[in-house]
């Protein structure tokens, strides 16, 4: 079984934390020979709980760069690469040959090279440039909160969604439930943002958004209980940690004791449909629908309020398709090849991130390649498919795992 | 309740130009419609009094910019009845090749808009790929890709270029494997069943009062198309079926896109015969002469409908006086009617559906 390349995420910040405050307070010290009172302000900043507060802080910084300045860009350029290749587009491979600095002869730049990786770094660059628009007759301050409340709450569930048995921000013994409640805090920020913009088009998209919510999270909810029914458990950890043995053994291939090989199968088709509604992908993002709303909810941000709400739609993809892994997929289990001694600590090749993020990203291919081949479906359909399809499937979906933990499966 | 009107337009991702559909809502579903239109008149039909006979070639080319030659090929023919000119038979050969090129390159034009308008924004890669090949092949034998100014009244401008028929062949058989990959991409997918299955109906008498022809009209079972009625050209020559919708749920956005997809293999197949069929050698065009008395009526099948010209000349070196019939001016007007009591999020599937083109629209 694979390692964790952080093993502790919280140790490991607390004790670069500590390191970095153990040499202010030195600082502070000495000055304290000349100012009395910085001895005391040293003594305190170096003590544990003001340590550990601030490496909180830490933790939840470094956190967030990995989701969004690592994984966001990195699932925002897979996408468009996957849906380039999809539909046979020239396209945005060129632009870090089109850097300013770019250092070698400038005439000579090709212009059908290069990984196009920093177009997205280029689009956010722009989106920062542009103007921030308010509408006027627009209800201000809720305009102004609901691209704080979208960010936050997707935000906030990567506090509770571990990358690996050690790479999470926070281990709470509900984790699961925590992170289902921040990811259906999102819906209501799209109603606010729709009602508030005092537009037509974002008024419908948002009512749109909050006639579909229940459409989706029922089942999304159903399915969970079916799961509990299997786990007896709603901490991610203890669900994992379940997976992690061999279900059968097919002759060299072992194949693992994964909820998705099993009576769960049901419940982890019906959880991913809805968990491509919850992530607005395609079929299901009839709260936008750029075809018949211009731009749907989103239509009077501007500037980089409109790009947090576009870009976090990418992250609440990362967010939906670990929450599946983690659920249906083993998570981050899989084998470890061998074990290096870099200066006396192993490290593991392979380790439990890569096998996680592997998961990840493919769920994520998934998602992205059904969501450009099928075109969008309509508002009353999606009740439909809701409500007559998904909902009776997750109820049979708890039925099938009541019984087959009756029997002890 | 009461509801509120929606602007969609003139600046609107559904609109595929210049105009504006303004629609009530009561919650999702479309209570009325009115569609304004005017955003784009340029006053096709006075301009062209003040212009020479040959020079109005060029204008009209401007009127649909997806599908031009077919509209200076109708301005010549009603020309040349009024002057009472016999085209060449080669001549006519090329118009009808010319023609059926254009219609395909309009009807991919539409495919790739109908795609993003139900979300599917591969459709519209894809079907834009392909519709380079048949631009490919209009700037071959006119010179140019769009505003192609080629036929003239008495003929057409140039001559077939070397290997043009090899190079048709290759496109079309190319093509064809190309339909079926997007019939699998859209006409196969549940999806789009359910987006455009009896979604936008007009009923045959319906469309027919209110003056909807082409392939909308074919859609609701009506067997009208102007290349088998009123044979212009050498169309009477050529053997093949005009698309009509034969089962159930007439007049839907669904058989209008069947009728309008299954036309681009038609076109396919009347170009492989006109290839066929057409004399190797020969005049192309003959001398029109520089003023004209009387007046001159063409209709043709236009990729959108039935394109009508009429003009009136009085002794002078240009048109007393031009009327132009635009197939998508009468079939806006039937859009209300297949409108009323769908949701807002059918608009764009029964608007693409119809095919719009303002430019000929307001004219």
């Amino acid at each position: 079984m694979s390692q964790p390349l952080v093993p502790d995420l919280f140790a490991t910040c607390k004790v670069l934390t500590g390191a970095i405050l153990w040499v202010v307070q030195q600082i502070l010290l000495a000055l304290g020979a000349v100012i009395p009172p910085l001895k005391d302000l040293g003594n305190w900043l170096a003590s544990d709980p003001v340590v550990s507060a601030v490496t909180w802080l830490v933790v939840m910084t470094v956190m967030l760069l990995w989701a969004v300045l690592i994984n966001l860009l990195t699932m925002m350029w897979v996408e468009r690469k996957f849906y380039s290749r999809l539909q046979d587009r020239y396209g945005i491979m060129v632009s870090i040959w089109s850097l300013p600095i770019w250092p070698f002869n400038r005439k000579d730049r090709p212009t059908h090279k290069g990984w196009g990786y920093l177009q997205n770094v280029a689009d956010g660059m722009k989106l920062l440039q542009k103007e921030n628009l308010t509408p006027r007759g627009a209800d201000s301050a809720m305009f102004h909160m609901a691209p704080v409340l979208i960010a936050s709450s997707t935000l906030m569930i990567f506090v509770a969604l571990p990358w690996s048995s050690g790479f999470v921000v926070a281990k709470p013994d509900l984790s699961l439930l925590f992170i289902l409640a921040a990811f259906s805090i999102a819906p209501f920020g799209i109603l606010i943002a729709g009602w508030s913009a005092n537009n037509k088009y974002t008024l419908v998209g948002g009512m749109r958004a909050a006639a579909q919510l229940m459409a989706y999270e029922i089942p999304l909810i159903l399915c969970v209980i079916a799961l509990v029914f299997t786990t007896g458990s709603l901490d991610v950890y203890e669900i994992v940690a379940q997976q992690e043995r061999t279900l059968v053994t097919l002759g060299p291939l072992a194949i693992p004791a994964w909820n998705l090989f099993g009576p769960q199968a049901l419940g982890a088709v019906v959880f991913a449909v809805a968990m491509m509604a919850e992530m607005e992908r395609i079929p299901f993002d009839i709260p936008e629908a750029e075809a018949e709303l211009v731009e749907g909810w989103t239509t009077e941000y501007s500037g980089m309020r409109f790009g947090l709400l576009f870009g976090f739609k990418w992250l609440r993809m990362i967010a939906g398709a670990g929450l599946i892994s983690i659920l249906y997929l083993g998570g981050w289990t899989g084998p470890v090849f061998t074990v290096v001694q870099v200066a006396g600590i192993p490290v593991p090749i392979i380790p439990e991130e890569v096998w996680f993020m592997l998961r990840v990203y493919l769920l994520s291919v998934v998602f992205i390649w059904i969501s450009w081949s099928v075109p969008r479906i309509r508002i009353d359909q999606i009740l439909q498919l809701g409500w007559k399809r998904l909902i009776p499937l997750s109820l049979l979906a708890i039925l099938l795992a009541a019984g087959a933990s009756l029997v002890g499966w | 309740m009461p509801g509120f009107w929606i602007n969609m337009g003139p600046q609107h991702p559904m609109t595929h130009g210049l105009w504006n559909m303004k629609v009530k809502i009561d919650g999702e579903t479309i209570t009325d419609a009115k569609p304004e239109i005017g955003y784009l008149h340029r006053g096709y039909e006075k301009i062209m009094e003040v212009r020479e006979f040959q020079k109005n070639v060029v204008l009209t080319d401007r009127l649909c910019y997806v599908s031009s030659l077919t509209w200076s090929h109708a301005y010549c023919l009603a020309a040349e009845k009024m002057m009472g000119l016999e085209v060449p038979v080669r001549g006519q050969w090329i118009r009808v090749l010319a023609l059926e090129i254009q219609r395909v390159a309009s009807h991919l034009m539409w495919l790739a808009a109908y795609g993003p308008d139900l979300g599917l924004l591969t459709a519209l890669l894809w079907a834009l790929r392909e519709r380079e090949l048949w631009l490919d092949l209009l700037q071959l034998l006119t010179g140019a890709r769009m505003n192609q100014n080629y036929p003239r009244i008495g003929g057409v401008r140039n001559d077939l270029p070397e290997n043009f028929d090899g190079m048709c062949r290759r496109v079309i058989t190319h093509f064809e494997g190309k339909l079926d990959e997007y019939e699998k991409l859209l006409h196969d997918s549940k999806i789009f069943h359910l987006r455009t299955l009896g979604v936008g109906r007009i009923s045959a008498e319906d469309a027919i009062n209110w003056g909807v022809t082409g392939p909308n009209l074919r859609a609701c079972g009506v067997n009208v198309d102007l290349r088998r009625l009123d044979p212009y050209e050498t169309y009477d020559e050529l053997d093949f079926e005009a698309q009509v919708w034969k089962g159930s749920s007439a007049g839907d956005s669904y058989a209008r896109f069947v009728c309008r997809f299954n036309e681009m293999r038609t076109s396919c197949d009347i170009i492989l015969q006109v290839l066929e069929k057409m004399p190797t050698s020969g005049a192309y065009r003959t001398k029109e002469p520089r003023r004209a008395e009387g007046d001159g009526f063409a209709r043709t099948e236009d990729s959108r409908g039935e394109a009508l010209f009429y003009i009136l000349g009085d002794g002078d070196d240009r048109p007393y006086r031009v009327k132009i019939r635009s197939p998508i001016f009468c079939s806006m007007a039937a859009t209300p009617l297949m409108l009323r009591g769908n949701k807002l999020a059918d608009l764009v599937a029964i608007l693409g559906s119809i095919d719009v083109c303002v430019g000929e629209m307001d004219k």
